[in-house]
């Protein structure tokens, strides 16, 4: 009796196999890597979330840049359908007439304006916010707590005091009182504002893990051999605290883009002729029983963009947490456990078909 | 731990105050009282500022300013909203007033209904359940709260009062529904193939039985209880009940429970004809709910028996559940006469109560709840998502503990491993989030309220904000930060009180 090929155990095998890599020699980079690309949400995440970022980018261009797309959301014209219903029509098998993209496949608004070059502008700017509240944060918060872990003491006191002045009050009341100041500023000013104020949680962790990795070992060699604080700080202790920090960031990202929507809705955040998510929905919101796709497409927009970063920042907090294991599910175990007495059977069965 | 109290109150009314004058700086320099005098063209446009930098005291350094209102606040007189001359003290106590209402309801329902489901979902770790708990979590995360109210306002009372106006359901919609809520029960219970096929079939029966019986009485328009769905109701809370804190094995606790239920539905119709000829009040109500809580205890104290807690406890709780129904059939022997108030248009978009209505005190109560349902809806359905998450980490980290490895290992049932072992630590965790997050609430949920016209404390910020009155808006800042100070210090001690590892001098 020849061996017969066992698929489902080489298979247990396959995985196996990519946890003994970590204990093969990977550096934690690697590793890290390898557990993300695993993840299958994070990556649809990145996939959808690279998607939109070409697709508003690209389609009306920015700044001196033209994008392939006829309207930029700022031309006021006739309307295609009537009542400025979208153009898109869904293929056969859908039930539609036969895709069609047409003149405004995401339809216009009240004045006749392109709803989705409106969107895509909506987009980007909802995109550059979060990137660069996401940027302030990052910066301000290391900065913040790798000096307050890193010297205690006194400046220790002082930061995590402020800290506390900004978690006393609600983030949601601060970004109102600054978006109504920066009302007559631009939209990157106001993402810089949001990013001054939304620093502190990060700076809380990596404080904790600075007072933590300070006690170790290969400081206290780095520093016998002669390194400067700030050479230990950014080459010996941040390495090592990146995860926790790339995890908070993604986090507070994603509700970054929620922040900014929620203000813009309240009519303190981005503020004409700049265009946002937010302010188009609460533009249109009273549209909504008469022209409801203007307030579904920014919507959804906001949401699967919301949604991509979330899986991301799971995805993030999964690779980088040492204690996290695949556990493969009850039916795989079964499957993995009949296999194995399929085997121990024909194993025993062997000697006597052999003899 | 009196050190502790101190010191903490002494650095947070330092945090308080600089918090506060940083905010009054902030405020003020964002805000612009005379901007609608700029586009004035009335001749008189320079003494109308004058007279306005006058009333508001602007030519005064905005350093003295505060601490002149400072020093007005602490005597008790928070200032006036300038442009209609009202007293923010009375305007305060009423937004607090309805931003309690909203915040009491929203927060209990989305935290007893999120740590179920993430309890559930990790007791069922990587199972299809868990896979679609997790993703429904992301989702509802990801959502903006203003698209939820905006979505819910449309679908929830414009759809749902369109669809009261002629209540059919087709029958199709009927068998897919509950088909679907069969096949949610299925993957949740979990086990063998045959099991599951079992709990489906009777999910699916059960709903379609109970959507056939609400059609075919024409329930939506004459929704009522009655004892006998009381009783049945009640029969069946009491088991879960009892299934899930004492095991069924416990007669005792079983038929106090069952007693307490038989309880409940003698005293149904005294209950009526008493309610009656009566003024009734919440204070009352509460009263009543006391006293329900106290019967069941009584019940189970009365059954005796080795292990006298369980049965009251189990009693206590299938009381209070029975009161609970009681006190909702009651409310909807009045849904009739509210709706035809109404115009057949029974539930409201936006306000905390009907202006002009006028009625007993179930029909106003009613009225309340018909407007809190949909904006409680839109706070719970994201809270909701953030309770699953933590509390389904939280079980997770619990049943991994070596003390549950012990627990199972000396044979004790399952039920009491989860229930004792692991339900009640994965609760530490939460101890200390819960307060926060009401405490923080009470600030108001400023996006709901906006949406649905609420006049809670979120509102009267923005409100304030936009049209640029200076002294609610710090009054809310006051409250607030006030609140989020205390919360903290009580996160701290409930965490020390649940927790007996932590101490609270370090």
């Amino acid at each position: 009796m020849t061996t017969t090929p066992q698929p489902s155990a080489d298979s247990e095998r396959m995985e196996n196999a990519i946890e003994l890599k970590g204990v093969e020699g990977l550096s934690q980079g690697q590793i890290v890597r390898s557990r993300f690309l695993r993840h299958k949400g994070a990556i649809g995440g990145v996939i959808v979330l690279a998607a939109i970022v070409v697709l508003a980018y690209s389609s009306v261009g920015f700044g001196p840049i033209q994008g392939w797309w006829k309207w930029t959301g700022d031309e006021v014209g006739s309307q295609t359908n009537a009542g400025g219903t979208p153009t898109l029509t869904l293929p056969g098998w859908l039930g539609g007439p036969g895709f069609a993209l047409g003149e405004h496949p995401l339809g216009q608004d009240v004045i006749g304006r392109d709803l989705f070059g409106l969107v895509m502008r909506g987009t980007q700017t909802s995109l550059m916010v979060v990137a660069v509240i996401g940027f302030v944060a990052a910066v301000l918060g290391i900065i913040v707590g790798a000096s307050a872990g890193f010297y205690r003491g006194r400046i220790d006191t002082v930061l995590m005091r402020t800290t506390d002045l900004f978690i006393t009050v609600p983030v949601l009341v601060i970004g109102a009182v600054i978006g109504k100041l920066s009302g007559k500023i631009s939209g990157a000013v106001f993402a810089v504002a949001l990013g001054f104020v939304l620093w502190t949680g990060l700076a809380r962790l990596v404080r904790g893990e600075f007072l933590t990795l300070r006690e170790r070992e290969f400081i206290d060699a780095a520093r016998v051999a002669g390194a400067s604080d700030i050479r230990i700080i950014f080459k010996h202790i941040l390495p090592n605290a990146i995860g926790v920090v790339i995890v908070a960031t993604s986090l507070l990202m994603s509700s970054a883009i929620l922040l900014e929507t929620a203000l813009s809705y309240l009519g303190f955040g981005i503020v004409a002729p700049e265009v946002s998510l937010g302010r188009l929905i609460s533009d249109y919101q009273s549209s909504f029983a008469t022209r409801p796709w203007l307030f579904w497409w920014p919507g959804s927009f906001i949401v699967v963009i919301a949604l991509s970063i979330n899986f991301i920042g799971d995805g993030l907090r999964d690779a980088f947490d040492p204690r996290q294991k695949r556990i493969p599910s009850e039916r795989k175990m079964l499957k993995s456990l009949r296999a194995q007495e399929a085997l121990a059977a024909q194993d025993a069965a062997r000697p006597v078909t052999d003899s | 731990m009196l050190s502790f109290l101190a010191r903490r109150a002494v650095t947070g009314l330092a945090t308080l105050f600089t918090a506060i004058f940083l905010m009054f700086m902030l405020v003020n320099k964002a805000i612009d009282p005379l901007s609608d005098l700029y586009q004035d063209t009335s001749p008189n446009k320079a003494q109308k500022i004058a007279a306005r930098i006058d009333l508001l005291d602007l030519n005064t350094n905005v350093v003295v300013r505060f601490f002149k209102w400072l020093g007005h606040f602490l005597t008790g007189d928070p200032g006036v909203a300038w442009k209609t001359g009202e007293q923010v003290a009375p305007l305060i106590a009423h937004a607090i007033g309805s931003t309690l209402q909203l915040v009491t309801a929203a927060t209990l329902t989305s935290v007893v209904l999120g740590v179920a489901v993430g309890i559930v979902s990790a007791l069922r770790q990587y199972s299809a359940f868990d896979y679609v708990i997790i993703f429904l979590s992301f989702l509802l995360y990801s959502l903006p709260s203003f698209l939820v109210g905006v979505l819910l306002k449309q679908w929830g009372a414009i759809g749902v009062n369109d669809f009261l106006a002629e209540p059919v359901i087709p029958w199709v919609v009927i068998i897919g529904v509950s088909l679907v809520n069969g096949f949610i029960w299925s993957i949740a219970v979990g086990g063998p193939v045959r099991r599951r096929l079992e709990v489906a079939g009777s999910a699916t029966a059960a709903s379609i039985a109970m959507l056939a019986y609400l059609q075919l009485t024409d329930w939506w328009n004459k929704p009522s209880l009655g004892p006998i769905l009381i009783g049945v109701l009640g029969a069946a809370g009491a088991l879960a009940i009892v299934a899930i804190g004492a095991g069924l094995h416990n007669r005792r606790a079983l038929y106090a429970s069952l007693v307490t239920v038989g309880v409940g539905l003698a005293l149904y119709f005294p209950i009526g004809a008493f309610f009656d000829g009566f003024l009734e009040s919440n204070v009352l109500m509460l009263g009543l709910g006391l006293a329900a809580i106290a019967t069941g205890l009584l019940v189970g104290w009365l059954f005796g028996g080795p292990d006298r807690g369980v049965s009251m406890r189990s009693a206590a709780m299938t009381a209070f559940l029975v009161a609970a129904l009681t006190y909702v059939d009651q409310l909807m022997q009045v849904w009739v006469e509210y709706s035809d108030g109404l115009r057949g248009r029974p539930f409201p978009t936006f306000g905390d109560r009907t202006p002009n209505l006028t009625g007993s005190y179930w029909l106003t109560t009613l009225d309340s709840y018909t407007h809190l349902i949909l904006p409680s809806l839109t706070l719970v359905l994201i809270a909701f998502a953030s309770y699953t998450r933590y509390s389904r980490s939280s079980m997770l980290e619990v049943m991994n503990q070596d003390y549950i490895r012990t627990a199972r290992a000396k044979g004790l049932p399952e039920r009491v491993v989860v229930v004792r072992h692991g339900f009640r630590n994965t609760l530490i965790p939460l101890a200390t989030i819960v307060p926060i997050d009401i405490i923080t609430l009470i600030g108001g949920a400023i996006i709901t309220e906006n949406i649905f016209a609420r006049p809670g404390m979120g509102q009267l910020f923005v409100r304030s904000l936009t049209s640029a009155e200076i002294d609610p808006v710090m009054a809310y800042l006051v409250i607030t930060a006030s609140l989020a100070i205390i919360a903290n210090i009580v996160a701290d001690l409930i965490y020390a009180s649940v927790d007996p590892r932590i101490r609270l001098e370090a």
